[in-house]
């Protein structure tokens, strides 16, 4: 063995050896590990949440992610940011019925609010499921015509362009050039960082505050089968996530308009259902379904009460389909609609975590 | 070369300490589905396509149940617990499988029994995070615990109309509220018999749905389909037509 290759591989092994702990610095840079807190009212009562272990949470990803999450240079025209449609104080929805593109076209469903992704076990997002991970449903409005109608490239080159981001992205993902990955992966964990559970009732939960008799008697209605028999889709105190993430037909149609997740699975047998949203944050995410249709909770609490249309894929949890609904009486309507509202958490409205960098 | 004994020796100690013997083996079930004996799979559901003994034709749209306390009986009486718990969801196909949490001698077993639900000792309001995440949850009106079953589909009503039935089993309660009150348990035992355990095979327990509504109760889903869970004469029944509705399918 001649010495110089002697030397070149004690080098390669030294390299190695330092290597080891999967943390290898990129220029001396270490991202910082992040875990995620777990709230209270979580920690005992359902799993932990769900964290890619391709894509640890570190503070300079998820810083990285809210700035991306902001930033309009990620539509074609620089006019739009994720934050457009996604408004933090409105629960991360926009409060129309339709969010509108970079063009001015409407779109043709209505913006889900953002938050407790993590905990969406099945890693399925959008109305209709068809984001098989957090990850890689951040593209989907960036490349959507009808969206921010760019294309993954340019967002790349334009971010490449930046040497603030150059440096961010390093310090992130300690590898250079950006890719899309790096840019799907850094929204993702700051939208893993999005958690919601400070709200009356889970306050009432934890033996923190108390709730009205007229709150009390409306979580009542919801967990009663022969009344409101909401806790099938929409969780329990059980389950404060306040959904299934599971994909139901809840009856808004005879023939519907818009497939849901029929249209990705090709299943008739998925025709016209949705994905169950949380019922966090009602006080903020009007309109209301997939579609806006509902500009009120009253409007959504007299659909399931008389307002059911039977078509072949309606759930059959949906109850007395034939009459309409489970036919609330008007005293029973504002009970629902208190304890309802007893789930909105100011506190995630206002968190300045989460507001414009 | 004293390493070498030395590691030769430490090998030894290692093997001989483990409780496992040669002939120990993990227990592998799969959880398989029928009507009368036709194979269920959630790849039939949506479709009305069965027909139930009292005449009912009706599809099924979705079948979660929950099993508990799954044990081998050897021969001299012993009892060996296989698993605690395990929700059963057809839409899920990983649920359908069922390893041991221990190995267990291969041989032949007086019996493999498991619980139908919860027994109520079990049946705890919210102790289970996997089941809360679930939404496997009963009402606190209820007496809280999980469900059993969840059975939904839709069926053809004796006016010739398409409607939804929810064939949900629960702990039996009357006076629904902040005290309810249990006539009756409703959970059950299973006792599938003897079997030989050998190394790699597979215990294929089976559930015939269309026994559900067979007998003792000739059950028409005109008179229970929905709002099931606060009728304890439903769950009731539910309990007695579900005696005998798993069988040992066979051992592979």
């Amino acid at each position: 063995m001649n010495k110089y290759l002697k030397y070149k591989l004690l080098i390669f092994v030294l390299y190695f050896s330092c290597s080891q702990d999967g943390k290898s610095d990129f220029n001396g840079y270490v991202p910082t590990p992040v875990t995620l807190e777990i709230p209270a009212v979580f920690e005992d009562r359902i799993l932990p949440p769900v964290i890619p272990t391709n894509n640890p949470l570190t503070e300079e990803g998820i810083a990285l992610g809210k700035k991306l999450f902001f930033d309009k240079r990620l539509s074609a025209n620089n006019t739009q940011a994720c934050a457009d449609c996604h408004n933090p104080t409105l629960a991360f929805t926009d409060g129309r019925q339709y969010s509108l593109g970079i063009d001015d076209i409407e779109g043709v469903r209505n913006a889900m609010p953002l938050f407790n992704l993590a905990w969406n076990y099945d890693d399925r997002f959008f109305w209709d499921g068809r984001g098989l991970s957090l990850e890689r449903q951040t593209f989907d409005p960036i490349t959507s015509p009808i969206e921010m109608h760019n294309t993954l490239q340019n967002v790349v080159q334009v971010l490449q362009e930046d040497a603030e981001y150059q440096l961010l992205f390093e310090q992130a993902f300690r590898t250079t050039p950006i890719d899309s990955l790096q840019i799907g992966k850094a929204i993702a964990q700051f939208e893993r960082t999005l958690i919601s559970a400070n709200s009356k009732f889970d306050q009432y939960l934890l033996g923190e505050s108390p709730l009205t008799n007229e709150e009390l008697e409306g979580f009542n209605i919801f967990m009663d089968e022969e009344r409101g028999d909401c806790f099938h889709c929409h969780g329990s105190q059980n389950n404060p996530l306040w959904t299934d993430n599971m994909f139901h037909n809840n009856g808004l149609d005879t023939n519907p308009p818009d497939l849901g997740l029929g249209l990705f699975t090709g299943d008739p047998n998925d025709n016209g259902k949705f994905r169950s949203p949380s019922l966090r944050n009602l006080a903020f995410t009007a309109p209301y379904m997939h579609d806006g249709r509902f500009e009120t909770l009253e409007a959504v609490i007299n659909h399931y009460s008389e307002g059911l249309n039977n078509s072949p894929t309606i759930d059959p949890l949906m109850k007395k389909v034939a009459d309409g609904g489970v036919q609330l009486t008007p005293n029973e309507k504002a009970n629902l609609k208190a304890f309802l509202l007893s789930l909105s958490d100011v506190e995630f409205t206002n968190n300045p975590k989460y507001s414009q960098p | 070369m004293k390493i070498k004994y030395m590691i030769l020796a430490v090998a030894f100690m290692c093997s001989s300490c483990s409780s496992e013997t040669d002939s120990d083996t993990v227990v592998n079930l799969r959880f398989t589905h029928e009507w009368n004996n036709a194979v269920v799979t959630a790849d039939d559901f949506g479709t009305i396509q069965y027909v139930n003994a009292f005449g009912n034709e009706l599809s099924i749209e979705r079948l979660r149940y929950l099993i508990s306390d799954l044990t081998l009986t050897k021969n001299s009486g012993e009892i060996i617990p296989l698993n605690n718990y395990h929700l059963i969801d057809l839409e899920s196909e990983n649920t359908l499988n069922l390893s041991s949490n221990q190995s267990v001698e291969t041989g032949t077993y007086a019996n493999v029994s498991f619980i139908f639900g919860f027994t109520n000792n079990a049946n705890t309001d919210g102790a289970y995070p996997d089941l809360n995440s679930a939404s496997w949850n009963v009402p606190p009106m209820l007496g809280g615990g999980y469900h059993y079953m969840q059975l939904d589909g839709k069926f053809i009503n004796n006016i010739g109309n398409e409607v939804g039935y929810n064939f949900h089993a629960i702990r039996a309660a009357d006076n629904p509220g902040t005290n309810p009150s249990f006539p009756q348990d409703t959970f059950f035992e299973v006792n599938l018999g003897p079997l030989t355990v050998s190394e790699n095979n597979e215990i294929i327990i089976s559930m015939d749905i269309a026994q559900w509504f067979k007998e003792p109760y000739l059950w028409d889903l005109n008179l229970y389909n929905q709002m099931l869970m606060p009728n304890s004469t439903a769950q009731i029944l539910m309990y007695e037509n579900g005696q005998n509705v798993f069988h040992l399918n066979s051992v592979e």
